[in-house]
């Protein structure tokens, strides 16, 4: 039975140049003294070499080619300390809790991490190696026990090179009422590779939600390779929301791993508009009962943009309902891929999986790969998917055209119809007038 | 014996037993060294008195075979099949082309008349009521390595249909075979396909001629009957302009302890407007209850609808073999063309299918609706997987994909892999899968009125299959609605 989203690498992988320049980079990181995180980084730098860049011959990876990456020349990135920064995206009335990243690295002096409830542990991974090292390695240590077997290149990669990213852990009963940010901002003109990582942990019956901002500007080629471990304890909930706006140049590559346990509530939404190339695989282990998990996402894509969303829902135990809704809008010569995997196991009686997944395809170039996918071991289940790809609706343009609606307008009108059904899936109601708000700029810039 | 008691008898026949295909032939055979090499290519070509050029065809690809590597990407798990442990070839001594039925060996026509294949004349297939005496089926029996008989070839030929086997057509027809052999399937397109190029001993060949419609069902019987032997047949259709055909076909084999290789190709060509449905009803060996024995069912389907408005429409009804791995694909080049696809797969105890289409849209306007509905039972696993692709001139390309899956007991799988690939914005792709067990109160009904609860999962599985098996001709409905409610047997309670 397999449960891998990637389950094999052919160790002659290609990207001989990217990974010698990897191998090139990595003694340049400052060094950690503490054993384990050392371990973890050196064992992470060999199972990549081992295993180098998926290539599209690998079945997990077969829409999304990571040949681009291979071509880069990647050049050091620069002190965060020095890159000025004028705004800093928020998708909120009256921000809160934030964490900043300039090209992967933490800037304490626009991060706001006061006032939170006693307990909430919220930080910068470089900040906890300096101060609590051996706190940080018993969080991860803990964290990745309940990814048994979840190797993949690209969060070996990740390891490899850690050095800082996101800690929230929030104790058991904690409920935070303002959403968490952690905004992850590109230098601009600098094609560099950075490697954040987020670490996330919300204990039995505690609450909070995290809105992850990810920016750049176009002109630069360089690599956002973002790795997430999450857990939701018994009985709580995680709200966890991502956008991705980056340059247009860029390559944007997030994996997370997911785990929930009894009783617990993930509600999650990407919504993908930026980068060259962008893969958001998502990994959720249903690992206990009466868990309701909500994984969806939205894109919005033109030129010569790819857009991968890649979701695997691990069905482990009895009781559970997962919902999930993509739906895409591509434009110019831009290709969009889906692959949603629903695994419901021998043990996972009355699973109520949900999938939807459609794609509008608004120009003669555009091209959509579709891959819903379910692998079912026990019987007493419903689970259903849905796909479609078309145009949008001659009938529904000309009902607008006779009301007078002028043609541009119908179709942004037609276009923003169609993204909500996915943005609905979005619970927290701030947030998704901002991400709606943003979709409706891409049309805005994409139309014009 | 009338028709219909005929019927009676053979569904009764049917209902009796688990697999009442399982017995053996003692037949006299003539066979090929085991194992696989170039002399046993050169041997079954000489065997056939083939031309040079479909000689150096076969070399061609058992050369490339030896590059290849096995598939491993279908969700199939079977020990390492080892080539060279099986005869390539074996034929009944007594037939080397008989002229007519009279000179087929009786013990074959025994064994026909036992699986319910009519190969006299007169005969007709059991199902069809009020028949009366115009014939409805022709048939092509091939007994492991060759076609021993074809029936109706006369009245065939006044049409101008050629329905035949291919080492018939090879000799009669080299023209045709040559310009359409592998010009759907190349030698080179997969590891068993490649592997049938070198070894196919007989299949089926038709051709239908422009604007005829074929007046009677064609089909191909086959049956392995020699141990240890591989069948590789090689089935090819041409579909003139304007015509029509509907083909079906039909397999079985006796029950043995070993796993049998059987690795067909089927070839279909759909020219300017002609239209072919192609009916399958696969019920080789699946195996005992533990696993042991059975065929490996490794087929190469695929249909050119190279013609404008051609259509083909594939039907299967996979009840049977260890294993099966099989996609009848449609190519729908031509502007208009249709491909369809209808599949019941049920896989009970220890099998295990991987099966399901590919529709690849070239042309204009064309149209592809597949209807697949998978059945787990015991600890078998079945999976759907499909391929819908869309290519940048397949303008309003349509396409309509349903698959369901019904899983029976605990320790089955049903799975769903279709990729969906669209280059055309006015294509419109529309795919839909559910997976479920059978409703409790569908049952609780049926055995409040007395059916056993057997008998209520046989009714509720024949019309959760019902759009598929509603495509089936007549004479093989009965039949399949019957295979169904066998295959399940021991499934429940």
């Amino acid at each position: 039975m397999s449960g891998e989203l990637t389950p094999t690498h052919s160790p002659q992988g290609t990207g001989a140049s990217f990974i010698e320049q990897v191998k090139q980079a990595q003694p340049a990181l400052a060094p950690v003294a503490h054993p384990w995180l050392a371990c973890f980084r050196a064992e992470g730098m060999e199972r990549f070499a081992k295993a180098g860049l998926p290539t599209t011959r690998n079945e997990a990876w077969k829409f999304t080619s990571l040949r681009g990456l291979d071509k880069l020349t990647l050049s050091p990135a620069p002190d965060a300390k020095s890159v000025p920064v004028d705004a800093i995206p928020t998708a909120l009335e009256a921000p809160g809790p934030r964490l900043v990243f300039i090209g992967g690295q933490f800037r304490a002096d626009l991060s706001r991490t006061q006032g939170l409830p006693d307990g909430v542990l919220l930080d910068a991974l470089s900040a906890q190696m300096a101060t609590d090292p051996q706190g940080l390695a018993d969080r991860m240590e803990g964290l990745l026990a309940r990814f048994p077997g979840a190797d993949h290149p690209m969060r070996s990669l990740n390891a490899a090179f850690l050095a800082d990213g996101a800690l929230l852990h929030v104790p058991a009963g904690v409920k935070l009422a303002q959403p968490v940010e952690l905004v992850f901002l590109a230098p601009p003109g600098v094609a560099a590779a950075w490697h954040p990582r987020l670490l996330v942990l919300v204990e039995d019956g505690a609450e909070a939600t995290i809105v992850e901002h990810h920016a750049g500007q176009p002109g630069a080629a360089y690599l956002s390779n973002i790795a997430a471990d999450v857990a939701v304890g018994t009985g709580a909930r995680l709200h966890h929301y991502k956008i991705q706006r980056e340059g247009t140049d860029a390559f944007h590559i997030a994996t997370l791993n997911t785990h929930l346990a009894d009783a617990s509530t993930y509600d999650t939404f990407v919504l993908n508009l930026g980068a060259r190339l962008a893969r958001h695989e998502a990994r959720q282990v249903l690992g206990g009962e009466k868990i309701e998990a909500r994984v969806s996402g939205a894109y919005a894509i033109g030129g010569d943009q790819v857009s991968d969303i890649t979701t695997l829902i691990d069905h482990a135990k009895p009781n559970c309902t997962s919902r999930e809704v993509v739906k895409g809008v591509i434009d110019g010569k831009a290709r969009g891929v889906f692959q949603g995997k629903i695994i419901v196991r021998p043990d996972a009686q009355k699973t109520d999986g949900y999938q939807l997944n459609r794609a509008l395809l608004l120009s003669e170039t555009s091209e959509i790969n579709s891959k819903p996918e379910l692998e079912i071991y026990a019987d007493d289940v419903k689970c259903s998917h849905g796909a479609t790809a078309g145009e949008l609706d001659e009938d529904q343009m000309f009902y607008l055209r006779a009301r007078g609606v002028p043609r541009d307008v119908a179709r942004v009108m037609l276009i923003g119809a169609f993204l909500d059904e996915a943005m609905d899936e979005i619970i927290d109601e701030q947030v998704r007038a901002y991400f709606r708000a943003a979709a409706a700029a891409w049309m805005g810039t994409e139309r014009a | 014996m009338a028709a219909t008691e005929q019927t009676i008898e053979q569904v009764r026949n049917l209902a009796e037993a688990k697999y009442k295909y399982g017995f053996f032939t003692d037949i006299e055979a003539e066979t090929a060294p085991k194992g696989l090499s170039e002399e046993i290519v050169r041997f079954i070509s000489a065997k056939k008195g083939e031309p040079e050029w479909l000689l150096e065809w076969r070399l061609k690809a058992y050369r490339h075979w030896l590059t290849m590597e096995e598939p491993d990407w279908a969700k199939l798990h079977y020990p390492p099949i080892d080539y060279q442990d099986s005869y390539y070839y074996s034929a009944p001594k007594t037939t080397p082309g008989p002229k007519s039925l009279d000179e087929v060996d009786p013990e074959l026509l025994k064994t026909y008349e036992k699986l319910g294949i009519p190969l006299k004349e007169q005969a007709i297939l059991a199902g069809v009521e009020g028949a009366g005496d115009s014939p409805s089926i022709a048939v092509d029996a091939v007994f492991d390595s060759v076609s021993v008989a074809t029936t109706f070839k006369k009245k065939l030929e006044e049409k101008g249909i050629i329905f035949c086997s291919i080492s018939e057509a090879v000799q009669n027809h080299p023209e045709l075979v040559r310009q359409y052999l592998g010009s759907v399937v190349p030698y080179s397109d997969n590891y068993f396909a490649t592997l049938n190029c070198a070894v196919f001993t007989d299949g089926s060949f038709v051709y239908i001629p422009k604007g005829v419609r074929s007046p009677m069902e064609l089909s191909t019987y086959f049956r392995i009957n020699a141990k240890n032997t591989g069948q590789f047949e090689r089935t090819l259709i041409i579909a003139d302009e304007g015509s029509y055909v509907s083909y079906l076909e039909g397999c079985t084999a006796p029950q043995r302890d070993e796993n049998q290789l059987h690795a067909a190709v089927v070839e279909l060509v759909a020219l300017d407007d002609a239209t072919i449905k192609y009916s399958t009803v696969q019920n080789w060996y699946p195996g005992d209850e533990n696993g042991k024995g059975g065929i490996y069912n490794f087929v190469t389907k695929r249909a050119a609808c190279r013609g404008r408005n051609s259509k083909v429409s594939w039907t299967q009804v996979e009840t049977g073999s260890a294993i099966t791995w099989k996609y009848p694909s449609c190519i729908l080049q031509g502007d208009n063309s249709v491909g369809e696809f209808y599949s019941v797969a049920i896989t009970n105890n220890m099998q295990q299918a991987d099966t399901g289409t590919k529709m690849i849209h070239i042309g204009k306007n064309t149209r592809s609706t597949i209807i697949s509905k998978g059945i787990s039972a015991g600890k078998a696993q079945n999976t759907y997987r499909g391929l819908v692709r869309i290519l940048p001139k397949a303008q309003n390309a349509r396409n309509f994909t349903q698959c369901d899956s019904l899983l029976i007991g605990d320790k089955c799988g049903a799975h769903t892999v279709p990729y969906i690939e669209s280059k055309n914005r006015t294509a419109r792709v529309e795919h839909e899968a559910t997976t479920a067990k059978i409703s409790e109160d569908q049952l609780f009904y049926c055995r409040q009125r007395g059916l056993s609860e057997e008998d209520a999962v046989g009714l509720i599985v024949n019309g959760f299959c019902k759009e598929v098996l509603k495509e089936l001709p007549m004479e093989f409905a009965v039949e399949a609605q019957k295979l169904v409610a066998i295959s399940l047997e021991g499934s429940v309670g």
